[in-house]
């Protein structure tokens, strides 16, 4: 039986500190693929094949424990139920793919569920790493540490020419992928995002919206990361994805200055409606919840609010989602128990309960 | 025809999709296609990154086989995973890491176009990595060997010719 503790917490312990920038920068992420020499990708491994990357790798973190990335658990993805698979995606920890088409997928996470390791998603060994806050950098030494260790015992499939080789082609060479979460809302209703996004592809890097579609980001929140994985160091992928961001942050300062100077009746309104909406509604689908705990979000970083804490607005973010209202209210929710509910958690942390 | 995402770029991709006898048509760029393409939760079987470089390689295909009388590359397998260059072309994806080498000769247009790049420049396993040292050095050598003999410069061939043969004995020792 494996570990619900993963499940049950809505915020992972890594997200409860703040790191640099937080309140613009929610958390980065890097990711790196690898895969083992002269065993098929899991795209055509067999069951057993799958298997057999899994005792290869999943031992390794155990015998390294004195490395200080903690006690890793591993949880296979055939003994969990389908709700808990849904809260992991949820809290980033395991990718779609690992849960749609993985045979003998399963991830490795340690306590505070910082680090993140898939085994058997579209490659073999996805090693990701997460930080609260703006630590780009940090993250990129965490993952490729924790890349040395696997190193040092499998063979990796690496080619001089093409860096280390990956099921997709889009992840050959360094199969480095770093992202920055951002929070954004004051470049959306300035209407300058667009602009910033397509300036943002032009440098090799790319946007979009997490929990929404396309560039409609839901809760105004953003990933921002690195396209290009061959051809580039991870030095300058990282460099490049680090000065981006900064630049971004600091437009979205200016941004917020300027609604403040321009429109502080206005903006001010906005997010006292929505924090009472929030405290007070009975009926709350995702999209708005979204875009309300945007607003309260701006609100407390604005000094307009006093409160939620930002840690709360996070857990809420992730508790708002629907695997995580059926995990907490009833597994079998239809859309609009979902909507009910969502709505009297919002209630329970934020304003009146009844 | 502008792309229908951003409207900004030309739009260099056109998929068909039929859902429930229901047919879409998708004109869009490259830079939109790949942010498409990554998939988001709750929406996962959609639009995915493999159909669209599967668009990408079958383009690749298609205009070679009008330019030229060469054989199409889609015949080609990959002998440790059986995969055909044809299969990689509507998966988006290798089977094994041999497939890059069977395949070698149709990736250098496609990471390209993805990449702006053919070659890796980063990390390298450090176990591995003197020995890519040793390689890089003697490919190099024997690149100036090559030119040493067609420019009839026999003594510098000569000492080239050990400093690869050193260097061969040192891998060997590895
Ligand atoms: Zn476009
Ligand atoms: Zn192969």
């Amino acid at each position: 039986m494996p570990d619900l503790r993963f499940t049950e917490q809505a915020l992972s312990e890594w997200m409860r500190s703040g790191g640099s920038h937080s309140e613009i920068v929610i958390s980065t992420r890097v990711r790196i693929a690898r895969n083992i020499q002269h065993h098929p990708f899991p795209l055509l491994a067999t069951k057993n094949q799958a298997d057999e990357i899994l005792n290869v790798l999943a031992p390794v973190v155990d015998q390294n424990q004195e490395a200080g990335y903690g006690t890793f658990e591993l949880v296979k993805l055939d003994e969990l139920e389908e709700l808990d698979k849904k809260v992991l995606v949820e809290k980033h920890l395991i990718s779609p793919n690992l849960v749609n088409d993985s045979r003998s997928g399963a991830v490795l996470l340690n306590e505070d569920e910082s680090v993140s390791i898939m085994l058997n998603e579209e490659d073999h060994l996805r090693i990701q790493c997460l930080f609260p806050g703006f630590q780009v950098r940090e993250a990129w030494e965490r993952a490729t540490a924790i890349d040395d260790i696997f190193e040092e015992s499998v063979d990796y499939a690496f080619d001089v020419k093409r860096g280390y080789l990956t099921s997709c082609p889009t992840n050959v060479g360094t199969g480095l992928r770093a992202s920055v979460m951002m929070h954004l809302p004051a470049l959306v209703m300035t209407h300058q995002i667009s602009r910033i996004l397509s300036a943002v592809n032009q440098v090799g890097l790319t946007a979009r919206g997490i929990y929404g579609e396309g560039s409609e980001a839901a809760g105004n929140i953003f990933q921002i990361s690195n396209q290009i994985t061959l051809g580039q160091t991870e030095a300058e992928i990282i460099d490049n994805l680090h000065g981006v961001a900064i630049q971004i942050i600091e437009h979205e300062r200016n941004a917020r200055q300027r609604l403040l100077d321009d429109s502080a009746l206005r903006i001010t309104d906005r997010i006292m409606r929505s924090y009472g909406i929030l405290s007070y509604a009975a009926v709350m689908e995702l999209k708005e919840a979204s875009q309300r705990l945007s607003d309260v979000r701006l609100g407390v970083d604005l000094g307009i609010l006093k409160a939620p804490s930002i840690s709360v607005l996070n857990e809420l973010n992730v508790k708002t989602q629907p695997g995580f209202l059926q995990k907490m209210f009833g597994e079998e929710l239809s859309s609009a128990e979902c909507d009910m509910y969502r709505a009297k958690l919002l209630r329970d942390t934020l304003g009146i309960t009844h | 025809m502008l792309c229908q995402e951003c409207g900004v770029r030309p739009a260099t991709l056109h998929f068909t999709k039929i859902v429930n006898g229901e047919k879409t048509e998708f004109h869009i760029c490259e830079n939109c296609a790949r942010e498409k393409g990554e998939l988001i939760p709750g929406t996962s079987g959609g639009f995915s990154i493999h159909s669209l470089l599967s668009g990408l390689l079958d383009l690749e295909g298609a205009s070679k086989g009008k330019s030229t009388a060469e054989p199409k590359p889609h015949e080609v397998r990959c002998e440790e995973c059986g995969m055909t260059y044809g299969q990689f072309s509507k998966l988006g994806r290798f089977g094994c890491s041999s497939c890059y080498k069977y395949f070698d000769k149709g990736l250098d247009p496609l990471f390209k176009r993805v990449h702006g790049s053919t070659s890796h420049v980063g990390k390298i396993p450090k176990r591995i990595g003197a020995q890519i040292q040793f390689k890089r050095q003697i490919d190099e050598l024997k690149e100036q060997l090559q030119q040493a003999i067609v420019e009839e410069e026999f003594e510098s061939a000569a000492e080239l010719r050990d400093q690869i043969r050193k260097l061969e004995k040192e891998i060997a020792q590895e």
